[in-house]
């Protein structure tokens, strides 16, 4: 270990939901994007799965909408160390859209793909069973357009990087593609209560 | 109408997709510059070699890295410390310093209000105290010196525009370069006594006699984007997220390309 003189960091509160290396953002919710916030209105908003499905499929807002409504509450990581507790999403399940699209059996990744042409690969284990959305809402409001709106993918339980602002779209795929962070350095998979931060980590 | 009702009537008239699409890609790509995996995973002890106040907010900390694999301008690296309990607290920082500075970085820091990083570097640090940092890191917003850049940034959003600056003069580049930078007052400029002729300066709350003061406006950004340099401009925008909301729109009015202008937000 090396001891920073005199460094005595804040006060801790000892959070089971913080992961190593994360501290609590409190009311923050920082804006964290590379690209111009685009003026994407609901209603040009469309979202396909395609690739390794037996259905390829595009949803606009108001199909989608018509899927089972489902939440998402609790706490987003963001690799620059940032988290944030008691979030509250409102979306449809990614499992709902992939229901209707049937993947198959060989597929194992996922490139998730936004409007603006961002994209980030996600292990297809990571967008399964009740661990991924689609969001439209944020604390029972339309979700803001500088985070996302008017819908994002929500992978919570990885760095936020992963959950795609605009999302567009997720192609299924047999092997793993990075995406636009995993291309730059960032890790494979993002795990924050492993600190998957960087490739090499 | 139920949902189930609405998904069955909508899905017939629903045109065939093609078989694959992607949207084009409208934002800057990725792989400016490859970063090293290798040292990145790494962490390095950093020794603290100097301070140099800037404004009564911003303060400059010069490190030792041995081992320091080189950055590109516009680059990050990642800052830990830790405490004697084994709590450690984590920032990304943009770098200051141009590359050709050799085994050394800097880094310029606000004194954020209740900063547990950046309070401990206002009030505590002092040369000889040793942290960890690793990196660089990413590529995406980094400048290489290879495409004329236009770099707009508000208060310590200039950081790591500086070091493009400073990259510029150290290696005497020819490629035409310009820096519009929004600050409060001339005295929370930072790097005022650095800024040339390839600058341009907004003040929002209070500016010298004859200068006025507002927010960054098409105005600034008209005459920059009026000449362009063959080939376009390369524009780099750092600052607060609001800050970045407004240049990049500004840009865009003006005809900037969305996919080339590459955004750092802070905070």
């Amino acid at each position: 270990m090396n001891i920073t003189r005199g460094f005595t960091g804040r006060p801790r509160v000892d959070h089971p939901g913080l992961p190593p290396g994360q501290y609590d953002a409190g009311d923050e919710w920082p804006v964290l994007s590379a690209e111009v916030t685009p003026d994407l209105a609901p209603a040009d908003w469309t979202f396909r799965i395609d690739g390794m499905v037996a259905e390829p499929r595009t949803w606009d807002w108001e199909q989608a909408h018509a899927l089972p409504a489902s939440a998402y509450e609790g706490a987003i990581h963001c690799v620059t160390s940032w988290s944030k507790f008691g979030v509250r999403f409102g979306g449809v399940s990614l499992d709902a859209f992939l229901d209707v699209v049937r993947p198959h059996g060989s597929a194992t990744h996922v490139v998730a793909y936004a409007h603006t042409g961002y994209t980030t690969s996600l292990p297809l284990a990571d967008v399964t069973g009740g661990r991924a959305w689609i969001a439209w809402e944020y604390d029972g409001r339309p979700l803001p357009a500088e985070h996302g709106g008017p819908a994002r993918l929500l992978v919570p339980h990885l760095y936020f990087w992963k959950s795609a602002k605009w999302i567009a779209g997720l192609r299924l795929l047999d092997h793993d593609e990075p995406g636009f962070w995993e291309g730059n350095g960032y890790h494979a998979r993002g795990n924050p209560w492993e600190e998957q931060r960087y490739s090499g980590d | 109408m139920t949902r189930t009702t609405r998904t069955t009537r909508t899905t017939p008239s629903t045109p065939p997709a093609p078989e694959r699409f992607t949207p084009p890609t409208r934002f800057a790509v990725p792989g400016r510059v490859g970063v090293s995996e290798q040292a990145a995973s790494v962490w390095r002890t950093a020794t603290l070699t100097g301070i140099r106040r800037e404004t009564p907010r911003a303060a400059t900390f010069r490190f030792a890295v041995p081992g320091w694999p080189g950055h590109v301008p516009g680059q990050h690296l990642m800052l830990r410390l830790t405490a004697e309990d084994g709590y450690t607290a984590q920032r990304h920082y943009s770098i200051a310093s141009a590359p050709d500075d050799s085994g050394h970085v800097e880094l310029t820091l606000d004194h954020v209000e209740g900063g547990e990083v950046s309070g401990w570097f206002h009030t505590v640090a002092r040369p000889g105290d040793r942290v960890e940092v690793r990196g660089p890191l990413s590529g995406f917003f980094a400048w290489p010196g290879d495409r004329p850049a236009l770099l707009v940034g508000a208060g310590s959003g200039v950081v790591p525009l500086m070091s493009m600056v400073r990259h510029h003069r150290a290696r005497g580049l020819a490629l035409p370069l310009r820096l519009l930078v929004s600050a409060r007052s001339p005295e929370e400029l930072i790097y005022a006594r650095e800024l040339g002729a390839e600058t341009t300066t907004v003040f929002t709350r209070s500016a010298p006699e004859g200068v006025a003061v507002g927010r960054m406006a098409a105005a600034h950004v008209a005459p920059l984007m009026a000449e362009p340099p063959p080939g376009g401009w390369e524009a780099y925008v750092c600052g607060s997220n609001s800050f970045a909301e407004h240049a990049s729109r500004l840009l865009v009015a003006a005809g900037q390309p969305v996919d080339r202008i590459r955004i750092e937000r802070f905070g």
